[in-house]
Formats: C-alpha cells, structure tokens, sequence
C-alpha cells in the first residue's frame, strides 16, 4: 500500500510540476498576474508530494518490504538500520528521488526566501525548476519507478559494500544539494534571457544562491573525495575517476561563475557571459548525472547502468541544455556588454580567472569524454587518468592561485600598477623566501614542494594586506568581504595538504609476519596477527598493527578484509590514524602462506589539510551569503554600469 | 550574435558523440605497426628493478604485450580474462605498467593477482610513443621473430581471445 501510495504520489508531482512550468511562463510572457501567481503554490505542492513519495520510499526500505524491487536489490535482512536508511539512495532510482526531492527543497527555498523578486522573475525562475522537476520526474515514472513491486522475495541482495559506510549517509544528501543548486542560478540566468533584463540586480539576486549551492557542492566534493581515501583502500584521495570529474567541471564552472557574478553586480560588466556560465554549470550537473547513470563511462565506482536510460537523460539533456544555449545565442547580444576596464584592472584579473578555470574545465571534460569519443568512432575503450589530469591541471591552476592573491587587492576599473607592487612587494618577497627555504627543514629539498608553499603563503600573505587595509579604511564589517577572504585561506591550505602528501608520502607494501616490524618515517608497525571475524552482514580478518614511535605507544590499528555475505563481495576496509601533520594508514592486502600476510602502510604528512581547506572554503561561502546587501530591497544599491 | 552560438554548436558535436557512445561496441583497430618489428626498449622490471627486459630477449616465443596500469578502470575488466589466459598457460603475457607508480600497480597484482610473467615499467611513457599507445589498456600479439602480427585497442575480452587472438597464436607457434 505505501509504496502505491509513493508512486501515486510521483505521479501527481508530475502533472503538479507541468502546472508549475507552463502557466507562469505563459503567464510571465502575457503579463498575466494570475497566471503568473500560480508559480508559488503549485511548487510548494509539487514539493510536497515528492517528499511523500520519498518518505514513501524511506519507509519500504526501513520495513525491508521485499516486494519492492528497489529494496530487494538494494537492502537486506541483516543490514543494519542506518544503512536500510541509506540503501533509499543508494540506488539509481532512489538517487533519482533524492534529486528531485532536493530540487524541490531549493524551489520551496525560493519561493520563501525571494519575497523582494519582482513578480514576473519570481514566475519565470519558479516555472524553469519546474521543467528540470518534470524532466525528472518523467525520467523516473517511464524508465526507472522506484516503487516497481515484484514477487516477495525472501531476502534481498544487500547494499553495495562500498555504501555501507557513515560518509554515505551524508555524502549523496550534500552533494546533490550542490549539484542541484545550481539549478537556481540557472532558472534565474534563463528568467533573464526570457525577459530581456539583465542588470546589476538580477546578479545580486542569484549571488547568495550560487553561492549557497557551490558551498555545497565544496563539502559534497571534499567529503567524496575523503570517503575514496579511507573506504577503497588504496590510500589516494583523487583519481580522476569519471564520477570524480563529473562533480568537478560543475565546481569550477560554478566557481568561475561566482567571480563573474561579483563583476556584473558590482560593475555591470560580463552580463553576457555570466548567463553562459549559470548555464554552464547546470548543464554540466546534468551531463555528470548523465556520465554516471547511462553506462557510457567506465568508472572504479560506476553503479548499475542502463542504456535505455542514457537515451532518456541524453533527450533531456538536449532538450534543456541545447534550448538554453539556443535561447542564449538569440538573446544574448541584447543583453550587452557593461563597463569598460583598462588593461590592468580588477576586472581582467577575474577575466583571466574565469578563462583558467574555464580551461580547467574543458580539459577534465576532454580527458573523461576522451574514451568515450574513441569509442563512439569505433577505436576501442580506454581510459586517461591521473598522467593527463595532473601534467593539465597544475599548469592550468597554479597560475590560478597565484592571481587569487592579487585579485582581491586590485582596483575596479584600472590599477595603478606601481602602486600596487609597492604594496605587495615586501610580502612576495617573504614568500619567496620562506618558500624557498622551508623545504630545507623537510629533509629533501623539491622544486614542486617550494611551488606549493610560495601559493600557499602568497595567499595567506595578501589575505593580510587586504584585511588589514580594510580595517585601515574603516569600511566596516562586510561579510563579502571576510567570507572571500576565508574562503581564500581554505584555497592555502588545501594547497599545503596537497603538497605534502604528493611530494613526502612514504608507502611500504610488505609481507609481514606475526611479531613482524616495519618502520615508515618515525613510526614502527608491528604485527600482531590477524583474527577471524564476523559483522552483521559480513565475515571477514580482522589484523591488529600496534604502531609505536621511538617506543613510545601511539595507536593500535584494526585493518580488515571482509567477505559479504550476501553478494559474496571481498572488501579491504583500511585503518587510519588521523592527525593534523599526518595520518598513518594501514590495509590488509592478501593472506599469504603460514599465517604471513600482505600489508601496506602508508605515512601521509598533512593530509587531513587538503579537507579542512575545503572545510574553510564552504564556510567562507556560507559566510559571504549573510552580507547584509542580499537582503536589502531591490530598489536600493544597483550598480551603474 | 554568431559568436553566441559557439557553445551551441559544440553541444551538438558532444550531443552526436554522446549518442552514438550509448550504442557502439569498441572494435578491432588498424595499427601501421601490424607486420613491423616491435619497437625495442630496455626496462626495468617491476618485481625488481635491477633487472631489465627488452623485446629481444624474447625472441623465438609467440608472446602477448598488454599495456596497463592500475589508474586505468578498464584495465581491470580485462584482469580476469588475463589472470584465466595465464592459469591455461597458452601464451606467456608480458605487462607494461604504462606511466604509472610503481608501487600502485604492484598493490593492483597484489590485490586482484598477477597474469603476467614479468613486467616492465615503463615510468614516463617513453616506450609507449614507440608502439603508439594512445591511452590504455593495449595489447599486441608479437610473433618468433619480434614482428606484431594484432593489436586490440580496449579491454580483451574472452570473445577476442578465442576469436581472434588463440587461434593467431597457434597459427604463429607452428
């Protein structure tokens, strides 16, 4: 019965969500008032009955009603309950829900939080999440219903393994909410197009928004890429894997897309390109969606695929992405081009930020799409990984880095150049130095390692000068203000992670024997032995390494080797022990003859820094939306061009 | 407005790719090296880097090169129709561990095991160039006298193994 009721409840969404798109649009176009006041009650009914139908769902797999295909391939008996939870995601059509649940969620957020858009706005931003919403909606009605009933079945099939872990409870909710929320600054980049208005006001409304959503996106990322460090076991945290890039080209897309938006409210300026970039980062949402759910991309975490799927996501995609590039090429030139800058100006330095991150972008999408292209012109499948990412990325980035500094210190308009330098001098100098000779106290002295701290202290640096000049000039708190200047430190210390850990990890993978040492940097492993083991839905070996430094005791390790029941899927679950200047981790490879296994630890010097650099980004974000200006009425504090 | 419909008609070029990727199976390639020597190197192996493999050393053996490493996601489909060929024993496979870490592929063998009877490393794709490795997995059928007779793009699968690679094997060894 509850299922039923979900899917009754996925169909009357549907038709909600066509009621929602078509009668405020037309509305909007007509100059209709009560056409266009449909937009808000029927999103917030729409939302409403997607949430029923995932609660619906929620409900199936918590009762493991085994009648419903989704739960019997996706749960079982044994599982334990905050997983059955989880399980309601943990599949393709529940991952589908989840997205036009969260969908709902950030239109319900719009029609609370957007009292002050002009009506005809809010109708068109309103009825453009509608359409996504029913494209959605129909993908999952007609290709993939969560709610399927079958034959009961006796038990299910259990979670994939590699889900059954606390970060994936979180980690799709987050990520998704990023993803998703670009939706937002996209319906309002579409609003403007069909409007023909695009002033400075139009980007401050879809600031806090973009904002919001690439502060998600921020953690979502960070938190997806710290699950593949402690879950697969193989001691990396990025690998360029398809589903990686495909939550990446939206998040540099979207963070170009937030410095574009800062010139169009503050200088009027990139109108046109803004939109393109609201677009843009949509468009790759959806395309990451696509590379992931339609099978067309081999991936080291690829779920279930389907081809007729891909054909369904590949029509949408035309549909919504090609549309709004079209309506973009009409409409565009009309928007205009905004104020001029000199040469050497705020302005072009964020001009130059957004054609790296752009480039940036197309590279990851060449290096994923890359095999796909091969494939698709009969030259055979295989895959580009973490040689072409890293020779691209870093050129492409490190260039990046260093003009954060600068950005934020230089005038609108034109800089005075000497002035400027005199400034900064001092500062990049004590970087240089610092940079150059930090390395030293390390050990070994590397040119890529002094790179790194040059970036890194070079931010930190200018973040100082900025801030410090800011309290010279009195100009008062501005949460715009700090939240970049946060958001620029996280940039610092990710780098710094990321320096350390490519440059000084140390890895030992050994055949280690009961009683067996091994040091790693300072640290002695020992082994202790490996004991049988048997978890809720699994059996498995549970090893114990007693790590010790300079004798002194430090932590005991309990890495393990599972078989899942169910499914019959070995699994390497890893040990970690976490610091702020180093983690040590350990994995249990292969058991090898008398009572000898094969075991690797690793030493990684500041690892956790890359996340809490993420960590620090997202805040910077979430600070920035409380500036006071978002919030203040529509009349006030547009910006002449 | 023309330059506004760049990204449109980029979109539409992916759109096509995209497309036409949901239906197409990867197929047999062309390669201008089929009929020519295979080119020579001299690597380090992987099990120890003291030592050292080159092509001639392997002269007067039908023998298969396949091109991985462990970032490579299709490199492990192909795993355990490799790992099978290797237990059947019908020809002995050589491994290159194409711009990689060394230690990463040796978790890879140590993880998933090891079909190959030795492999080199080819650490900054040097080697590659020569036999025009374009991205990997790749696999060449090299004959008694060091010439490539087949090439095969892609993960093998078990269907190219028996259709096409085994019985050219066979056909060579004679």
């Amino acid at each position: 019965m509850i299922p039923e009721l979900g899917h009754f409840a996925l169909i009357l969404a549907l038709l909600l969500a066509l009621v929602q798109s078509i009668l405020p649009l037309v509305g909007a176009a007509r100059n209709n008032p009560v056409w266009m006041s449909v937009a808000k009650p029927a999103a917030r009914a729409q939302f409403l009955f997607v949430a029923i139908a995932f609660g619906a769902l929620a409900y199936s797999f918590l009762t493991l009603d085994f009648s419903v295909v989704n739960v019997t391939r996706n749960s079982h008996s044994r599982l334990p309950e905050i997983y059955r939870f989880t399980a309601t995601w943990g599949s393709h059509e529940g991952s589908m829900l989840l997205w036009t649940f969260i969908l709902g969620l950030w239109t319900m957020a719009v029609t609370l939080f957007s009292r002050h858009l002009p009506e005809d706005m809010m109708a068109r931003v309103i009825g453009v999440m509608g359409l996504v919403s029913f494209g959605f909606l129909l993908f999952m009605l007609a290709t993939s219903n969560p709610f399927l009933r079958m034959e009961m079945a006796m038990d299910g099939s259990d979670l994939n393994p590699l889900l059954q872990d606390p970060g994936m409870v979180v980690h799709p909710p987050i990520l998704y909410m990023g993803y998703v929320g670009f939706s937002v600054a996209f319906a309002f980049a579409i609003a403007a197009l069909l409007s023909g208005k695009l002033d400075a006001s139009w980007a401050r409304w879809s600031r806090p928004w973009t904002t919001a959503a690439w502060s998600f996106l921020t953690v979502g990322i960070m938190m997806g890429s710290w699950w593949a460090y402690y879950e697969l076991g193989w001691g990396g945290w990025w690998f360029w894997d398809p589903v990686e890039n495909a939550s990446l080209m939206p998040w540099l897309v979207g963070t170009a897309l937030i410095h574009s938006l800062a010139v169009t409210e503050k200088r009027g300026s990139f109108k046109a390109w803004t939109v393109f970039l609201a677009i843009g980062a949509f468009s790759l949402s959806l395309l990451g969606t696509f590379l992931v759910r339609s099978g067309v991309l081999s991936s080291v975490h690829s779920f279930a695929t389907d081809p007729t799927r891909g054909l369904f996501i590949l029509m949408f995609l035309l549909v919504v992405i090609g549309g709004s590039l079209l309506l973009f090429a009409l409409r565009a030139s009309q928007v205009g081009l905004g104020g001029r800058f000199a040469l050497v100006s705020r302005e072009s330095f964020l001009m130059v930020n957004n054609i790296l991150l752009l480039t940036a972008t197309g590279a990851v999408l060449l290096g994923t799409l890359y095999p796909l292209f091969l494939d698709a012109l009969g030259l055979g499948k295989i895959s580009v990984g973490p040689p072409y990412f890293n020779s691209v990325f870093v050129p492409l980035v490190t260039p990046l880095i260093f003009l954060s500094g600068i950005g934020p210190l230089a005038r609108w308009k034109q800089v005075n150049v000497p002035e400027l330098a005199a400034r900064l001098k001092w500062g990049f100098g004590a970087s240089v130095l610092v940079a150059v000779l930090l390395p030293f106290t390390l050990g070994e002295w590397k040119p890529m390692v002094s790179l790194g701290y040059l970036l890194s202290l070079w931010i930190v640096v200018t973040v100082a000068i900025g801030v410090r000049g800011r309290m010279r000039t009195s100009a008062g708190w501005s949460a715009n203000f700090y939240g970049m200047n946060l958001a620029h430190l996280g940039v610092a210390v990710t780098v710094i992670g990321v320096t350390m850990v490519s440059n000084y990890q140390s890895e030992r993978n050994v055949r280690m024997e009961v009683g067996d040492t091994i040091t790693v940097q300072d640290y002695t492993f020992r082994f202790d032995g490996v004991k049988d083991m048997v978890g809720p839905n699994y059996k498995g070996s549970r090893g114990t390494l007693e790590v010790s430094r300079n004798g002194k005791p430090v932590s005991t390790l309990h890495p393990e080797k599972r078989i899942y029941t169910a499914s019959g899927m070995p699994f390497t679950e890893s040990a970690i022990d976490y610091g702020l200047t180093r983690d040590l981790y350990t994995a249990l490879g292969e058991s090898l003859d008398g009572g000898a296994w094969s075991v690797r630890l690793f030493h990684k010097p500041f690892v956790v820094w890359i996340w809490i650099g993420a960590v620090l980004m997202a805040l910077g974000g979430l600070l920035a939306i409380t500036d006071r200006r978002y919030r203040t009425s529509r009349k006030k504090g547009s910006a002449k061009a | 407005m023309k330059r506004f419909l760049i990204p449109l008609g980029i979109f539409i070029v992916l759109v096509g790719f995209l497309a036409v990727g949901l239906k197409l199976d990867p197929r047999e390639v062309p390669s201008p090296l089929i009929g020519k020597p295979a080119p020579d190197f001299k690597l380090a192996l992987l099990s120890d880097s003291a030592k050292q493999l080159s092509p001639a050393d392997l002269r007067g053996k039908v023998w298969l090169f396949n091109v991985w490493a462990s970032w490579c996601a299709s490199c492990r489909q192909e795993h355990e129709v490799l790992l099978d060929l290797s237990k059947q024993g019908g020809v002995p496979i050589y491994g290159m561990d194409y711009k990689d870490q060394p230690g990463d592929a040796q978790a890879v063998l140590n993880r998933y095991g090891n079909p190959y009877v030795e492999t080199v490393v080819d650490l900054d794709g040097r080697a590659g160039i020569n036999y025009g490795v374009y991205g990997v997995p790749e696999t060449y059928l090299i004959d008694k006298n060091g010439i490539i007779r087949y090439k095969h793009t892609g993960p093998v699968t078990v269907e190219v193994l028996s259709k096409k690679i085994l019985p050219l094997v066979k056909e060579l060894q004679q």
